[in-house]
């Protein structure tokens, strides 16, 4: 055997095959039919080193602007946060990033006790009864919400603000697509509205969407431009209707605005990718589920749970596995199997060191910063302002030039440029979603507004 | 060893802080004026005050209490405990790589884009597919995504009757239960004597209602399908299509494709035969592979090469859609293809056939000391049962416990269902014979205290930071998270 990975010898493989009782490695596959075999080698590249791999690899990473070395001003659902050393040291730790699922919970007490934890920091953020130990990401998470609030409810249409993320509408969608269950989208209130909602749902239409078969309204809060909605009043307008409210939140957000739990919502997600975990182009990320208690034994995935040792000793095992595919197989809540348990253990390190003045001063920061720039944008007269309501972290403006034109040539000079909403808001064509982390100083900011304004003058030229 | 059951939030001292931020250099925004009533929070979230370093020993110890592969033997059936490269994470935690935003333009993002294209065709070539999506999160949501793709081909076939996915009672749970989230009905089919899907049992529910076929193979005994050409042939004539579980697929790389029996769609799981880590239960990666004639289902976007660039393609008007955020999970992706560059062709048929050598090593020194309900040759894996040992009173649970007093992680138990007091064992191509031996000595030591001193096997394990756990307390009276 020639690779490292395969630590037995040539003569340990005779001896064994022996003791096996067959003369050949063939033999051992002498049940598969001949006319299966393969009787090529698979038509891929010959091994490398380790040290070729690593070469080769350099030069894939030379083709990829990396937020390390361009400014990130692109939000839209994945955030360039701030991830403290610590965290890695803790996450590459081989206990945690070698182990299986927490199946013999005696030699698995710290992924379970973690778990537990994550559990914890998430409903204390979300203001909610319990949380599952995490879903791929906010879209899927989303998706789970709303087939649980559909069985729930027994009734067969989500109504789904089109203020939420695009991405969590699309997977939505698809995941929805055989299920018996419509989705309906309630509009924004766009234009330029005085009254400071502008950008938010439009509640108007959404009351006239409900109705006696509505199980769920989605709301995102800080939505899709940033902008922060009333979840209170819409939550008021689901529980009058018995319906269920989900609200989608971001994490960070959470360490200074008001809690979804507390504004009535009854199931909270989205992505917790913010709390310490890289953006990795756009996997894995971590998708966070809490409730209220009524929802508990219904949740999705898998769910750490503290319990007591032979001995009375506290301890934690997975729980509430009746409701799981491995029991239930057809009849399960989910088809889930594995969480995202080490982009959970990440958030909770993460957390853990920022503690809640921590937190709180991220998400201060990320509001300062994003109004900063905001403003600083509107004062070049190169950008105009497209919705008037408070924002958190992100905004939208409509610059003079074209959002893709802008960002080509931003990229040019190292700035990775915000989103363009007319791929999936045809009115909001021109539109710029940009985002403003804690990470980005006064002089970067200072640089990307400079530079936004001379390309849109007209003063660059790639 | 200090015992401190205490979490982090019971160390939280009011004004510690863990974290070192810049100061804020812009002006400040007036909250209570911006965001006006309601919007800010009322009380704080209990989030711990702690300091970097009670943040290290804190979750420290927690490692200790935790089992991976790097700590031993973890031949925990049906999840291919194998070793998991220390290159790879390297080359996954560049920031080349981490640092990467998925929105942002394709054309400053092509190093990705070649990795996630050359993926699709070297997992294409092993699994004799002809496209391949990385999209979905892990296997499970790979069944999911094969199905919805299986939907999407009969009714563009306006073909609505087939309602029915057929799984064998031997299929991991997430077959039924992922089939049942895509609106099929599920049928199971009973194993033969030889564990394998019983032909006469299928002839009869095969008909123009059936929507497709899951199969693992080998299956979850360990054993190979040997009649997989005429089961998918069997299927293809009603009209079916037929769905791979490549759980199991460490066992064939380079030696058999699914494609090539007769699969229709394929899923791998990354987390398995590719070698990425767990993470103590995740994040995977479960691509699927398909064949020619269900490519324009795939979800989108499919990565395409034009003009010497790498660009996403939306434009797939019968595509399912997105099953997951963005491109699937990059980074566990990124550590599988590092994996397959290193070992190539001949290491990763070198890997299955250690793998499966491995597996009958074990089985062929533990048959005299336990029963194999189904004692042949074997592939990766094989399942045993305990029921001789239970006689005595000690069941596959108590020999799980003894063996983590040993220093093993167990194999998986009563997996899968038709096999009582099941025990079933993946050593991986990744362990020496030497800690075979080793682990074979141990189970035969077991195996003979199960006869002369049963009693002493029922109070495992004595060893681990915690003894066996209530779970019905746990289900009974959920606490699931603190509270101050």
């Amino acid at each position: 055997m020639k690779s490292s990975y395969i630590p037995m010898t040539r003569e340990q493989q005779e001896a064994m095959l022996a003791a096996v009782g067959v003369n050949s490695m063939e033999e051992l596959f002498s049940a598969i039919p001949e006319e299966l075999k393969l009787k090529k080698d698979l038509n891929i590249p010959d091994p490398l080193s380790e040290h070729e791999l690593n070469k080769q690899m350099l030069t894939l990473v030379e083709q990829n602007f990396d937020s390390s070395w361009n400014l990130c001003f692109l939000g839209a659902g994945i955030y360039d946060h701030f991830i403290p050393s610590a965290v890695k040291h803790i996450t590459s730790r081989q206990e945690f990033y070698t182990a299986y699922t927490p199946y013999q919970p005696e030699i698995s007490q710290g992924i379970l006790q973690s778990i537990f934890e994550y559990q914890t920091m998430i409903s204390e953020l979300t203001g909610m009864d319990a949380a599952n130990a995490s879903l791929y990401d906010g879209a899927t998470a989303l998706y789970e919400a709303a087939l649980l609030a559909a069985r729930y409810t027994d009734r067969k249409e989500v109504l789904v603000a089109r203020s939420v993320n695009p991405e969590y509408r699309k997977v939505l969608y698809s995941g929805l697509k055989y299920s018996g269950i419509t989705i309906k989208e309630i509009e924004f209130l766009n234009g330029t509205a005085q009254d400071k909602k502008s950008g938010t749902l439009d509640s108007g239409l959404l009351q006239a969407a409900i109705n006696e078969n509505t199980a769920a309204i989605v709301v995102q809060s800080p939505n899709f431009f940033g902008i922060i909605e009333d979840i209170k009043t819409i939550s008021q307008k689901a529980k009058a209707a018995d319906a269920l409210l989900i609200a989608v939140c971001d994490p960070i957000s959470l360490g200074i605005l008001e809690s979804p739990g507390a504004l009535g919502a009854d199931i909270a997600v989205g992505e917790a990718q913010p709390l310490g975990n890289p953006m990795n182009f756009g996997g894995p990320l971590l998708g966070y589920f809490a409730v209220k208690s009524p929802y508990i034994r219904r949740m999705p995935g898998r769910i750490a749970g503290q319990t007591t040792d032979s001995e009375g000793r506290r301890g934690f095992v997975l729980t509430l596995q009746a409701r799981e595919q491995h029991i239930r197989r057809e009849k399960a809540t989910s088809n889930i199997c594995t969480n995202q348990a080490l982009c959970a253990l990440t958030a909770t390190v993460y957390l853990s060191l920022m503690g809640k003045k921590g937190l709180k001063e991220v998400a201060r920061q990320c509001i300062n910063k994003s109004d900063y720039a905001y403003k600083a944008l509107l004062e070049t007269g190169q950008a105009d302002g497209v919705f008037d309501a408070p924002f958190f972290r992100e905004f939208v403006v409509k610059p003079k030039i074209s959002p893709e034109r802008l960002n080509n040539e931003l990229l040019s000079e190292s700035i990775i440029g915000g989103y363009d909403l007319s791929k999936d808001y045809p009115e909001l064509e021109g539109c710029w979603l940009v985002a403003v982390t804690e990470k980005r100083t006064r002089t970067e900011i200072d640089l990307f507004v400079r530079k936004v304004s001379k390309i849109c003058q007209g003063g660059i030229f790639i | 060893m200090i015992r401190d059951e205490r979490l982090i939030f019971e160390k939280s001292v009011a004004g510690r802080i863990g974290f070192s931020l810049p100061e804020n250099d812009v002006p400040e925004v007036d909250l209570a004026k911006t965001f006006g009533e309601g919007v800010l929070r009322d009380s704080e979230p209990e989030i711990p005050e702690v300091s970097e370093v009670d943040v290290i020993r804190h979750y420290t110890n927690l490692s200790k209490r935790n089992y991976g592969v790097d700590s031993g033997f973890y031949p925990l059936g049906s999840c291919t405990m194998k070793y998991n490269p220390k290159i790879n994470e390297d080359i996954a935690a560049m920031d080349g790589f981490s640092r990467m935003h998925p929105l942002q333009n394709p054309l400053s993002a092509q190093g990705s884009l070649e990795i996630l294209y050359r993926m699709d065709k070297l997992l294409s070539e092993i699994l004799g597919m002809e496209r391949v999506t990385l999209q979905p999160a892990a296997g499970a949501q790979g069944e999911m995504t094969g199905l919805m793709i299986i939907k999407a081909y009969h009714i563009s076939r306006n073909d609505e009757k087939r309602v029915k996915i057929i799984v064998p009672d031997s299929s991991h749970g997430t077959n039924p239960a992922s089939a049942a989230l895509a609106g099929f009905e599920v049928v199971h089919i009973p194993s033969d004597e030889k564990g394998c899907v019983d032909i006469a049992s299928l002839e009869t529910i095969l008909d123009d209602t059936v929507a497709g076929l899951m199969l693992t193979n080998p299956n979850t005994l360990g054993l190979f399908e040997e009649d997989i050409l005429k089961i998918s042939e069997m299927v293809h004539k009603c009209g079916g299509l037929l769905y791979y579980d490549g759980a199991n697929m460490n066992a064939i790389m380079g030696i058999a494709r699914p494609g090539d029996m007769g699969f229709d769609i394929a899923h791998v799981n990354l987390n398995k035969t590719f070698s990425t880590p767990h993470g103590g239960g995740g994040p995977g990666s479960g691509p699927i592979g398909v064949v020619k004639e269900l490519v324009p289902f795939l979800p989108v976007p499919i990565i395409e090469k034009r003009d010497d660039y790498y660009v996403f393609d939306y434009d797939k008007p019968l595509s399912i859609g997105k099953v997951k955020s963005f491109y699937g999970n990059f980074s566990v992706v990124l550590k599988a293809f590092c994996y397959i560059m290193m070992m190539g062709s001949e290491g990763l048929k070198s890997a299955s056939q250690a793998a499966v050598l491995n597996a009958n090593y074990i089985r062929k020194k533990l048959e005299d000391v336990y029963d194999i309900p189904y004692n042949r040759i074997c592939m990766h894996e094989f399942v045993l049962s305990a029921q001789r040992q239970a006689k005595n009173g000690v069941t596959a649970l108590d020999i799980a416990k003894n063996l983590l007093d040993e220093g093993y992680h167990p194999p998986t138990i009563y997996f899968p269902l038709i096999v009582h007091e099941a025990l079933m064992i993946e050593p991986t191509e990744t362990e020496s014979p030497e800690t075979l031996d080793a682990f074979i000595n141990t189970m035969r030591r077991l195996a003979g205290q199960a006869e002369t001193d049963p009693e002493k096997l029922k109070n495992a394990p004595k060893t681990t930071y915690v003894s066996r756990l209530d779970e019905v307390k746990a289900a009974r009276t959920p606490v699931l998270r603190w509270r101050p």
